[in-house]
């Protein structure tokens, strides 16, 4: 393992961050942990609730075999040991968010223990993050501030959605690890299909443990930052908690062990609670529940049902397909864009040009229309379609780019597009030389320059006559004429 | 013509069957012993016409050769069960007024089978009582009295002694119970009625108000064994609602009813023979342990060496798991909201807590939260847990040696209403002979044995292997038929 060389600044010298995560992320189910009420977002508030999820006299909770089948396959992506034996504790604390007065979670028995998960930060050594535990428990609802001025509202929805809380070791250096971190679990998650990965919508959120030590001292004292929301956020609040931490203990201050809450206006980590209000959880067996007992046919089952990884797909992009490694790592980093990429090849289309175009022009497009690669308006196979074009020559790279634009457009292929509008790309050389003598006749300056040396006159011509042509000449053509025009 | 109101379950459910008399006779007839019996306290709510509508039902069913296994049978509910649009409160002030939108599966099963509600039956508060003191809505009264010519009021046993006392009191043929350390036997022991806790996960919990989860079970309550059976099959069976629900099918345990003990052996745990027991109860368990010999039975002596343990275990495990269960009642979305002007949400909790539980209901939530805290968690809590598993060991062992065990049900007849309601370690100690079967989980029934000097009833007890609901039923059958017990209560209310 590398050490990566950030380091904080500080009046007495260099300190070194040392970060762990533990990463909230909703499975992705039809229905809650425990009971079978829906879990989708933006549902009107309280209508996605269950009298289990209300917590009302005589309910009990039922585990839902999908949450924990996804756990496991979570936990199997990450290479990660799954228990066959687990257990849930009630974690008891009163809020009005949470109306068992308990969360159902796993403290003592998690479902999956040690794995890890391999990061490449940008401008740094990839590094091995190990994974201490990723259990399952149940979300808490929501309370709303706003809708009244004396009374605060309650929405359940959200009470009793399935969480995997997925606990990282203290591995982490820098705010460029964690993000990255961040970034590959969520890839990840993506792939098996365990959770949506949507920040922003709250599916998966970090809770950032930091602390500061001189580099390789003795760990110091940990705050911990509670649902920090986006992998911009994770480094910024990793950032300012360092920062803040060396300026206490620079300043003669100690560091105490409590919860902070990032403000993402300000940038600032900010006090919560501290260890001596800290609740005592008074966590116990939940004895509503029978120990969760895995078989082999279960755990076969997972494991057969997980799709080839980033890893490994990458590590094929780059040794079946012959693609570069930047385009491997670009094409693998997001299942969609993996789909997408697999999908134009299933319709076809050649590896590396394939890839250049979904790069280069495929990317370039969903980035000026603000859409995601699944809302692309150009499907797989007429992308497969306009790449053959180019490459069995009837488009130029210019006329494709042409093309591809009308389809953005009109969401007409390819193909109809070069037909109806004659965009096709011609080698016919008696046109092209015809094309070429006009040009040179007009400009009998700039011939006589060129000749006298200016040979970045060339690309003049070529783009006079591409004009003349109505861009539609083979470039290759038209270089090759041209020079012997010229000559 | 009979009093229909001394029937019991089979009697009533046959003579419904053969016309002998219609439903709607019977549900009138006990309707109006609920009202005449108020007295005693027993029920929390009447719903006479709940009994008279199913009633109706069975009398139909009858005319169309329909008839469902409880067809016209009315029966008292503890009020711990949920039951759709019937008031629900588990006897505590913290749900006055809750009306569940939802059936418990077990008084749902019984209701599917054709029986009739004549009420919801007063109990100690959440369950955790033994004398029915702690019922929020006033105690209930037993209807037994002394034959020393005072009139002191009995404790009806608890938790469930409105159950106890309307089945004692012919107020209704059977009733459900719920038992989480004794809370069906006791009561029954106290009232000279039957009473059985099937294995743990043959009823269903779903829709019951939970007190300890670990332990709680419900089961019937009945005037004879054959009345349990035939109650505790209908209530029996698997639950996808509930996760530690049993599934395995119901066996037809009427059906299998037997007296004759040949070739079984029943075993006398040395260790239940407690210092300070009265004489009477010993004379009790000598005079048990002379019926089973004469059913046909072999008496062995066994040892269930952490029986001294089961109490202190029993009363940490128990308030450990009810001081979460009840955390759900916070005055956020049902039962008492009390919320002082100015009151935040803290200061909302603790007035509604305050004031919707009683005393005894917050001594166990302080001892649960305790032996759950950080610090205590280890030495209580795990604790508990290994000896309870000592616990399981010792029945599993005492059971290669014989078939059921044989034991008092309670360590006294019952007690006057308050004579122990200050000293709740001696209110506990009612529970020592039926709490250790609770924490292995295993059946154990309460068949009355004989009365005691003062004419109160006393109960036997027999424990029996995990799903072996028969073998503890046919034991009790033998010492039913050979007590003959036919005391009852003189009615004075």
């Amino acid at each position: 393992m590398t050490d990566s060389p950030y380091r904080i600044q500080g009046a007495t010298g260099e300190w070194e961050v040392v970060i762990g995560l533990e990463v909230h992320a909703q499975i992705t189910s039809q229905s809650k942990l425990f009971s079978g009420a829906a879990t989708a977002f933006g549902a009107e508030p309280n209508s996605q609730v269950s009298l289990v999820d209300a917590a009302m006299p005589g309910m009990l909770p039922v585990p839902n075999g999908e949450c924990i089948r996804q756990a496991v396959r979570t936990g199997l992506a990450l290479d990660a040991q799954i228990n066959r034996w687990s257990r849930f504790d009630r974690k008891n604390y009163f809020y009005a968010d949470l109306p068992q007065g308990y969360q159902i979670s796993q403290l003592y028995h998690p479902l999956v223990g040690e794995g890890s998960l391999l990061i490449e930060p940008e401008d740094a050594a990839p590094k091995t993050i190990g994974i201490e535990r990723i259990h399952v428990e149940q979300d808490a609802g929501k309370l709303m501030h706003d809708q009244h001025p004396t009374r605060s509202y309650v929405d359940l929805n959200r009470s009793g959605v399935a969480l995997m809380e997925i606990v990282s070791r203290p591995d982490m250096r820098s705010p460029a690890e964690a993000g990255a971190y961040v970034k590959k679990l969520r890839s990840i998650l993506r792939y098996v299909g365990s959770c949506d990965g949507n920040m922003e919508q709250g599916s998966m959120r970090a809770d950032v443990n930091v602390s500061v030590r001189k580099p390789g001292g003795e760990l110091g004292t940990r705050t911990e930052t509670k649902n920090v929301n986006s992998v911009r956020f994770v480094m910024a609040a990793i950032e300012h908690e360092a920062k803040r931490q060396v300026a206490v203990i620079e300043d003669g201050g100690t560091i105490i062990q409590e919860t902070r809450l990032f403000d993402p206006d300000k940038g600032v980590t900010r006090s919560m609670r501290s260890k001596e209000d800290a609740h005592d959880y008074r966590y116990f067996p939940d004895p509503d529940l029978l120990p969760l007992e895995l078989d082999e046919a279960f755990l076969a089952d997972a494991l057969a049902s997980l799709p080839e990884l980033p890893d490994a797909k990458r590590a094929r992009y780059e040794g079946e397909l012959g693609l570069s490694a930047y385009n491997a790592d670009v094409l693998t980093a997001d299942v969609e864009t993996a789909r997408w990429f697999e999908a134009m090849l299933a319709e076809g289309a050649p590896a590396k040009a394939g890839a250049n175009w979904l790069i280069s022009e495929l990317f370039g497009a969903l980035n000026r229309l603000g859409k995601t690669i699944g809302e692309s308006p150009v499907s797989p196979r007429q992308a497969a379609e306009l790449v053959a074009l180019v490459g069995d020559g009837t488009l130029s790279g210019s006329l494709a780019k042409q093309v591809f634009e009308l389809m953005l457009e009109t969401g007409q292929d390819a193909g109809v597009i070069v037909e109806e509008r004659g965009l096709k790309q011609t080698s016919d050389t008696g046109a092209i030389e015809a094309e070429i003598a006009r040009v040179i006749a007009a400009n009998p300056d700039k011939v006589a320059d060129y000749k006298g040396g200016k040979d970045k006159l060339f690309g003049f011509f070529v783009g006079q006559t591409m004009r003349a042509m109505g861009g539609k000449a083979n470039p290759g053509v038209v270089n090759d004429l041209l020079k012997k025009a010229l000559e | 013509m009979t009093n229909l109101t001394d029937l019991g379950v089979a009697d009533i459910r046959d003579g419904v069957a053969a016309g002998t008399f219609s439903a709607r006779d019977v549900a009138t007839a006990f309707n109006a012993a609920v009202e005449q019996g108020r007295a005693l306290n027993a029920w929390l709510v009447e719903t006479p016409d709940h009994a008279l509508v199913a009633a109706d039902a069975a009398d139909a069913a009858r005319a169309s050769g329909d008839l469902k296994p409880l067809s016209g049978v009315p029966l008292g509910i503890k009020d711990l069960f949920c039951t759709k649009g019937v008031e629900t409160t588990a006897a505590s002030g913290m749900l006055k007024g809750f009306v569940p939108p939802y059936e418990s599966t077990v008084s749902g099963k019984l209701l599917n089978a054709g029986a009739g509600m004549l009420g919801k039956l007063n109990m100690d508060q959440f369950a955790m009582g033994s004398s029915n003191e702690t019922s929020a809505f006033g105690n209930v009264v037993s209807p037994w009295k002394r034959n020393d010519g005072g009139n002191a009021a009995l404790a009806p046993g608890g938790s469930s002694g409105g159950s106890s006392a309307a089945v004692s009191a012919r107020m209704a043929p059977g009733a459900t119970g719920t038992d989480t350390g004794g809370s069906i036997r006791q009561p029954a022991a106290f009232t000279g009625i039957s009473g059985i806790k099937p294995t743990y996960g043959r009823c269903s919990r779903w829709g019951t108000i939970a007190f300890a989860s670990s332990l709680d079970q419900a089961g019937p309550m009945a005037r004879d064994v054959r009345d349990c059976a035939i109650l505790l099959e209908a209530m029996s069976g698997f639950d996808a609602k509930d996760a530690t629900s049993l599934d395995l099918p119901v066996p037809a345990w009427e059906k299998g009813l037997s007296a004759d003990l040949k070739g079984k052996r029943v075993g006398v745990p040395k260790e239940y023979r407690v210092d300070g027991m009265p004489p009477e109860i010993e004379a009790l368990w000598q005079q048990g342990i002379a019926y089973m010999k004469d059913a046909g039975a072999e008496i062995v002596e066994v040892s269930l060496p952490h029986t001294k343990y089961a109490l202190p275990t029993y009363y940490i495990i128990a308030p450990a798991e009810a001081s979460s269960n009840l955390a759900r009642y916070d005055g956020v979305r049902y039962g008492l909201r009390d919320l002082p002007d100015g009151a935040n949400l803290q200061e909302m909790y603790a007035a509604t807590r305050a004031d919707g539980f009683g005393a005894e209901v917050k001594r166990r939530i302080m001892v649960g939260t305790y032996v759950l805290s950080a610090g205590f968690y280890d030495a209580y809590f795990t604790k508990a847990q290994k000896v309870r598993a000592l616990i399981v060991r010792d029945f599993e062992h005492a059971f290669t040696q014989c078939d059921v065990l044989l034991t008092p049900t309670a360590p006294s007849a019952a007690f006057g209403l308050g004579e122990k309601s200050d000293d709740p370690l001696a209110m506990y100690l009612n529970d020592v002979f039926t709490v250790p079967s609770s924490l292995a989980g295993l059946p154990a029934m309460s068949v009355p044995g004989g009365l005691d000097t003062q004419g109160l009833p006393l109960g036997l007890q027999i424990i029996g292997r995990a799903l072996d609901e028969q073998g503890v039923l046919n034991a009790g059958l033998a010492i039913e038929e050979r007590a003959g017990f036919t005391a009852r209560p003189g009615q004075w209310w």
